[in-house]
């Protein structure tokens, strides 16, 4: 794994730099920051309410940032809402899904960023054709592409939020807890699927409970607690315990380098 | 074990299946659309059959009864089309009457009282203006409250609750309360009625050229699945669907030509362009009448801005999950807020047809006329949890509405009695629409 992770002098495709946000009084998120490299899997870490389904929001465009910045290939960029974060190559696939249920999988795979014929009007058959090619690769025995979604199983729903992710050219991937939903043998095809992503130099961010899931998958590490980042490192660099030690009592060890949440 | 799930259905289906669930199959035909069809055939021929049995009368399947509930229908019909995307996206509008009734007195009063002066009297240009006036007042005032919905976040049931009566105290408040009347002549025929319909030939003539797009939309529906190499209906499942389409739209066009002009206006008529009456009289078919072929026009063109736009991608994907919607960049507030707007408008091409069939704007013009486009809806499987409902079926809700109605009437029920059966009739049906739900899922 060292040897694909790139090298420092690579510059980042993303850096989130002392984000806040803060709703109703509470700082979901507290002068957090980020950074990502392509080809890079950085998994994010934490409890439930750590704020890093929030801090990943604000990347993504769901949510506005009250401060901080975000760079994009060393540039300042806006994001206002997700619309300008696709533009800029981010997808996500949110723990949501975030699917409509009553449509069906090409329309879901093209919501937004619909093809159209040139008299302006929606080109299903296209749709329908580019659907089949993505989902024949993610998942060869999906068939059902006229049925609505909230008919399919977990891990089809799972597929088709991948294949919307994945099939505009992303750069940067977020994934939250893309495996909360599947079996074994389903969870094992994605952390294929990120290897295959990698491989290509996309970057991704990996949010998740399972430990064990990211230190398989992730090059780095970054573990936030109560809004703010405790510390990031390279996974070769720590123990599970001690990453443990982090997201419980925001213990940064010796391997991690420590952030603004990190106990004195 | 997405192999197993993906696969059941495929080994369902290759199983020995009724010919009845094979023909739905592979015709694509709504199911939902075969029960409301067949509802209609019930009360269509129940009532004829107990008018011909207890009243010694059979006044139902008549071609002037069809014909004046098809052309009852149109104001409604036209209505509906646009509730069943307010309800998709999740919301209500409970003001539709009674910005029917104020747009209805605005073309009233602009008719009568101001556009002559512009125009000068027996302008094509009064006409034209009005109905322009209605749709463009029905759109603004839908447009507003929408926007109160949508960026202000006021629930909508409250926003067109407070807009039913703001509409409706303003419907009077136009011209005080008076009744405006006789409308511009053109603009009547609107509304129908003998000189309001097209006639024979020109009826046929629409049923042929009908008939026509028709099967040009299924030749190029099947062209381009060809095209991308997808599976094709049997070709015998396409001429059967194109039969049973022409064959419908045959004898709708035999309906309304097989009503005739009243024996004194076809005698008027041809005395006065000096036509030797034959004798038995003349007999002067009506044709089809211009608010129905209004309400086809709209439920036309609004299938195709849900299904074909989209604008009506977006309608259904935020009635499936709102958040989904955002989250995938669409621009929700403005959708929504849009397709208030496209109710308004709906509603103001309503009041033209509500008018033009009254000769006249009254300040009650529209009155719970909500409820019966909101009952049309629902009755044509529109789900109030939102997401799901269609424009054919709404329109087929409605044509059940009014033929119940007209049925009561006909066979003499008491109008106490006809709302509560038409209120009980509501309910029965969503209870049936659940049940089938449920058992297709």
């Amino acid at each position: 794994m060292d040897a694909t992770v790139s090298p420092p002098s690579a510059s980042p495709l993303v850096v989130m730099k002392d984000i806040s946000i803060a709703f109703g009084g509470i700082k979901a998120v507290d002068r957090a920051s980020l950074d990502l490299f392509p080809g890079e899997v950085v998994g994010l870490l934490g409890h439930n309410g750590a704020g890093k389904s929030t801090l990943i929001k604000i990347l993504s465009g769901a949510y506005k940032r009250d401060a901080g910045e975000i760079l994009v290939d060393g540039a300042p960029v806006a994001i206002d809402n997700p619309r300008d974060a696709k533009k800029f190559g981010i997808e996500t696939i949110y723990q949501t899904l975030a699917l409509a249920d009553n449509v069906d999988a090409a329309s879901n795979l093209y919501l937004g960023r619909e093809l159209l014929t040139r008299w302006g009007t929606l080109d299903d058959a296209a749709m329908e054709s580019q659907a089949r090619k993505v989902m024949g690769r993610l998942n060869p025995n999906f068939r059902r592409f006229k049925d609505p979604v909230s008919s399919l199983s977990g891990g089809q729903r799972q597929s088709v939020a991948i294949a919307r992710a994945i099939h505009f050219n992303a750069r940067i991937l977020i994934m939250d807890e893309p495996t909360a939903a599947l079996g074994p043998q389903e969870t094992a095809q994605v952390g294929e699927l990120i290897k295959q992503l990698k491989a290509e130099g996309i970057g991704i961010f990996l949010i998740s409970h399972d430990i064990h899931d990211v230190f398989d998958l992730a090059d780095r590490i970054v573990v936030m607690k109560n809004g703010q980042v405790v510390g990031s490192a390279r996974v070769q660099d720590v123990t599970k315990d001690e990453v443990l030690g982090m997201i419980i009592l925001g213990k940064c060890p010796p391997g991690a380098t420590p952030g603004l949440g990190a106990m004195q | 074990m997405s192999v197993a799930t993906s696969n059941a259905p495929a080994t369902a289906a290759s199983a020995p299946e009724s010919t009845a669930r094979r023909l739905l199959r592979q015709t694509e035909i709504d199911p939902r659309m075969i029960g409301m069809i067949f509802a209609l055939m019930l009360i269509w021929v129940g009532f004829d059959v107990y008018g011909g049995i207890v009243n010694g009368f059979a006044a139902f399947l008549t071609p002037r009864n069809l014909f004046n509930i098809f052309v009852q229908t149109a104001s409604v019909a036209v209505m509906t089309t646009g509730m069943v995307l307010v309800i998709v996206t999740r919301q209500i509008d409970l003001s539709v009457g009674s910005i029917l009734g104020f747009t209805g007195m605005v073309v009233g009063v602009t008719q009568v009282y101001w556009l002559p002066h512009i125009f000068g009297v027996d302008s094509p240009m009064i006409w034209i203006t009005a109905v322009v006036l209605a749709i463009a007042f029905g759109a603004l005032i839908g447009g507003f409250q929408g926007w109160i919905i949508a960026y202000l976040g006021v629930p909508s049931f409250i926003v067109t609750l407070g807009g039913q009566l703001v509409w409706r105290g303003a419907a009077w408040w136009v011209a005080r309360g008076e009744t405006i009347a006789p409308l511009d002549d053109r603009f009547s025929l609107i509304g129908g009625g003998s000189a309001g319909s097209i006639g024979f030939w020109a009826s046929w003539g629409l049923c042929v050229v009908g008939i026509i797009a028709f099967a040009a939309a299924i030749l190029a529906g099947r062209g381009r699945r060809q095209r991308f190499g997808f599976p094709l209906r049997p070709v015998w499942a396409e001429v059967f669907v194109g039969c049973l389409g022409a064959a419908a739209l045959i004898w709708l066009t035999w309906i309304f030509n097989a009503y005739n002009w009243p024996t004194m206006i076809a005698k008027h008529y041809a005395e006065t362009h000096h036509i030797t009456e034959p004798p038995g009289g003349l007999k002067i078919p009506y044709g089809y009448a211009i608010p129905v072929l209004m309400a086809f026009a709209t439920g036309l063109a609004m299938t195709f801005l849900a299904k074909r736009t989209r604008f009506g991608r977006y309608i259904y994907a935020i009635g499936g999950n709102p958040e989904a919607a955002a989250l995938a960049g669409v621009n929700t507030k403005r959708i929504v807020m849009l397709v208030f707007a496209l109710m308004g408008a709906l509603a103001g091409i309503s009041a033209c047809i509500d008018s033009a069939r009254l000769d006249s704007a009254t300040n009650a013009l529209g009155q719970f006329d909500e409820l019966y486009v909101i009952a049309a809806a629902v009755i044509g499987g529109t789900s109030l949890a939102g997401g799901v409902g269609s424009i054919y079926g709404a329109m087929l809700g409605a044509l059940v509405m009014q033929s119940l109605q007209s049925g009561m009437v006909l066979i003499g029920v008491d109008s106490a009695v006809q709302q509560m059966v038409v209120g009980l009739v509501l309910v029965v049906a969503v209870y049936l629409d659940t049940i089938y739900r449920q058992k297709v899922k």
